[in-house]
């Protein structure tokens, strides 16, 4: 079980939440510009890291509010909750 | 050498109260050098070093394990094979699968207890019975057998099932695999390792691949945790870690890994002769052959390398356990576990080639990787070994993700494998 920090609703699990997957994926612009390579790369590749790992989670159960999450994928211990549009932190961990 | 298990070597050995078996594969320190690299020494790592020593002729393979044989998701999963799915590239090749599986045993010389008991998908509503009945069709049209069953059906061949008009989600009919069933998952790795040990593949446990070499395209070899090896040609059969070995190469796959649980009651005596699953209530039951309850429960949403997984998603398959089989709610639950699952966005594996000269990929197998064992292991040692893929995983190369042509088994393969 997860206890996730919601920005707007404070500490809650992880059951009221909705998974968003990697954070920080930009649309390619201009979209005519892209190559099929870079449309499959958009929409399918992921960087599935094994340790930290920047993601999107919607609190449906609550606010409804998309948010930010730095989480390790190997101990699943949260670091970093911040907002969409806010930049992620800069150092490595 | 292995010696061969029959029932003479099975008398014998019992004079000497079992002492004296024969180590079943050995344990060499790796080599500087291979022709051919499997990273994984999961079933299909496994299977993959055999079929290209028996059926290809490489044998100066090694298979390199970061943990133990059948430590990872061999082990992990809840053993059912079937090869019932929707879309004929996928149904070809889990049939093919399914056909290697039937002679297995005696292929590999090892029981795997390879068990045609029947699998049961669960329709709880009239577009789940549309559904199934779509599938059913396109499973005999290929080849494969199957049959659309209703509620009196399925209680004949479950008596212990609620059938109540009245559940929350009434069982309205199943489709039926007959030559479905369930083997016994950590007899496939050693099976295979024995087997493949035979013919000469060096497997090697506790090495751990820390690196992939390249000459500029090509790859040249792995550094690991017991030092650098050369090869030419790499085959990666890491399932949930495919993505970090991929990175080693620097390529992007489009595969998430999740964590998959299961757990297993205290053994009952046999109550339940098939393996039922229902992708709508979402959980998956059989019984072993030594007693115990066998239940799969779904993903947990979010990615992980962790190996375990929320109680909420244990609860909800319990729940759903218990709704179908009333008789279930007082079996006391004995273990439970995660494995690490490597998602695709259609539910299919990738098979093949890669930009980089001399790396193959097998991976993305997701939650069903196990059924499929022998026949990966087969289309891969193909593509290892003629440097393209075989027309039975063709369509499962990593390039569909850029033109666009997936193979949509969600319906038939999302939740319940």
């Amino acid at each position: 079980m997860l206890l996730i920090d919601c920005p707007w609703c404070g500490p809650r699990e992880d059951s009221e939440f909705t998974y968003g997957g990697q954070a920080h994926i930009e649309r390619p612009s201009p979209s005519e510009a892209a190559s099929d390579a870079d449309w499959g790369d958009y929409l399918f590749m992921r960087t599935n890291p094994r340790g930290l790992h920047r993601e999107q989670w919607l609190h449906s159960a609550g606010c409804r509010q998309w948010f930010n999450v730095e989480r390790d994928t190997v101990t699943y211990r949260i670091g970093r909750v911040y907002r969409c549009g806010e930049p992620p932190s800069t150092d490595p961990q | 050498m292995t010696s061969r298990y029959s029932i003479l070597s099975l008398a014998r050995n019992a004079l000497t109260g079992h002492r004296d078996w024969p180590q079943a594969w050995r344990s060499p320190p790796p080599k500087r050098q291979y022709d051919v690299l499997i990273v994984g020494g999961g079933g299909h790592g496994l299977a993959t070093a055999y079929y290209l020593a028996s059926l290809h002729g490489i044998r100066n393979v090694a298979v390199l394990e970061k943990g133990w044989l059948g430590g990872g998701n061999t082990a992990r999963n809840t053993t059912i094979v079937r090869s019932n799915y929707l879309w004929n590239e996928s149904t070809r090749l889990y049939e093919h699968s399914m056909k290697l599986w039937e002679g297995l045993s005696l292929q590999l010389n090892f029981n795997v207890m390879f068990s045609q008991r029947g699998v049961l998908n669960l329709g709880h509503s009239l577009q789940d019975m549309r559904d199934i009945t779509r599938r059913v069709h396109a499973n005999r049209l290929n080849g494969v057998d199957g049959e659309v069953l209703d509620t009196a059906q399925v209680k004949q061949l479950v008596p212990i099932i609620n059938d109540s008009p009245t559940a929350r989600y009434p069982i309205l009919g199943a489709s039926f695999q007959p030559r479905a069933g369930v083997a016994r998952h950590d007899a496939v790795a050693w099976g295979f390792a024995r087997a493949a040990d035979s013919l000469g593949v060096d497997i090697i446990q506790q090495c751990e691949v820390t690196a992939i070499r390249r000459n500029g395209g090509q790859v040249v070899g792995v550094d690991t945790t017991r030092g650098p090896i050369d090869a030419r040609r790499i085959g990666v059969a890491a399932a949930g870690h495919s993505s970090v070995i991929a990175a080693m190469a620097g390529l992007r796959l489009p595969l998430q890994s999740h964590p998959l649980q299961a757990f297993v009651s205290e053994p009952i005596k046999p109550v339940l002769n098939t393996v039922v699953m229902s992708n709508a209530v979402h959980a998956y039951i059989s019984q072993s052959d030594k007693g115990d309850l066998v239940i799969g429960a779904g993903i947990d949403a979010y990615t992980g390398y962790g190996q375990r997984g929320s109680f909420h998603t244990i609860e909800h398959a319990v729940e759903a356990i218990v709704e179908m089989f009333p008789t279930f709610s007082r079996v006391r639950m004995n273990r439970q576990w995660g494995g690490i699952v490597d998602i695709c966005p259609d539910a299919c594996p990738i098979i093949g080639t890669t930009p980089i000269q001399g790396l193959y990929l097998n991976c993305g197998w997701g939650t069903g990787g196990f059924k499929a064992t022998p026949g990966s292991g087969w289309v891969f040692a193909h593509t290892i070994a003629q440097d393209r893929p075989h027309e039975l995983n063709a369509p499962f190369s990593l390039q569909r993700f850029t033109t666009g042509h997936l193979i949509d088994e969600h319906g038939a393969a999302a939740v319940a494998h």
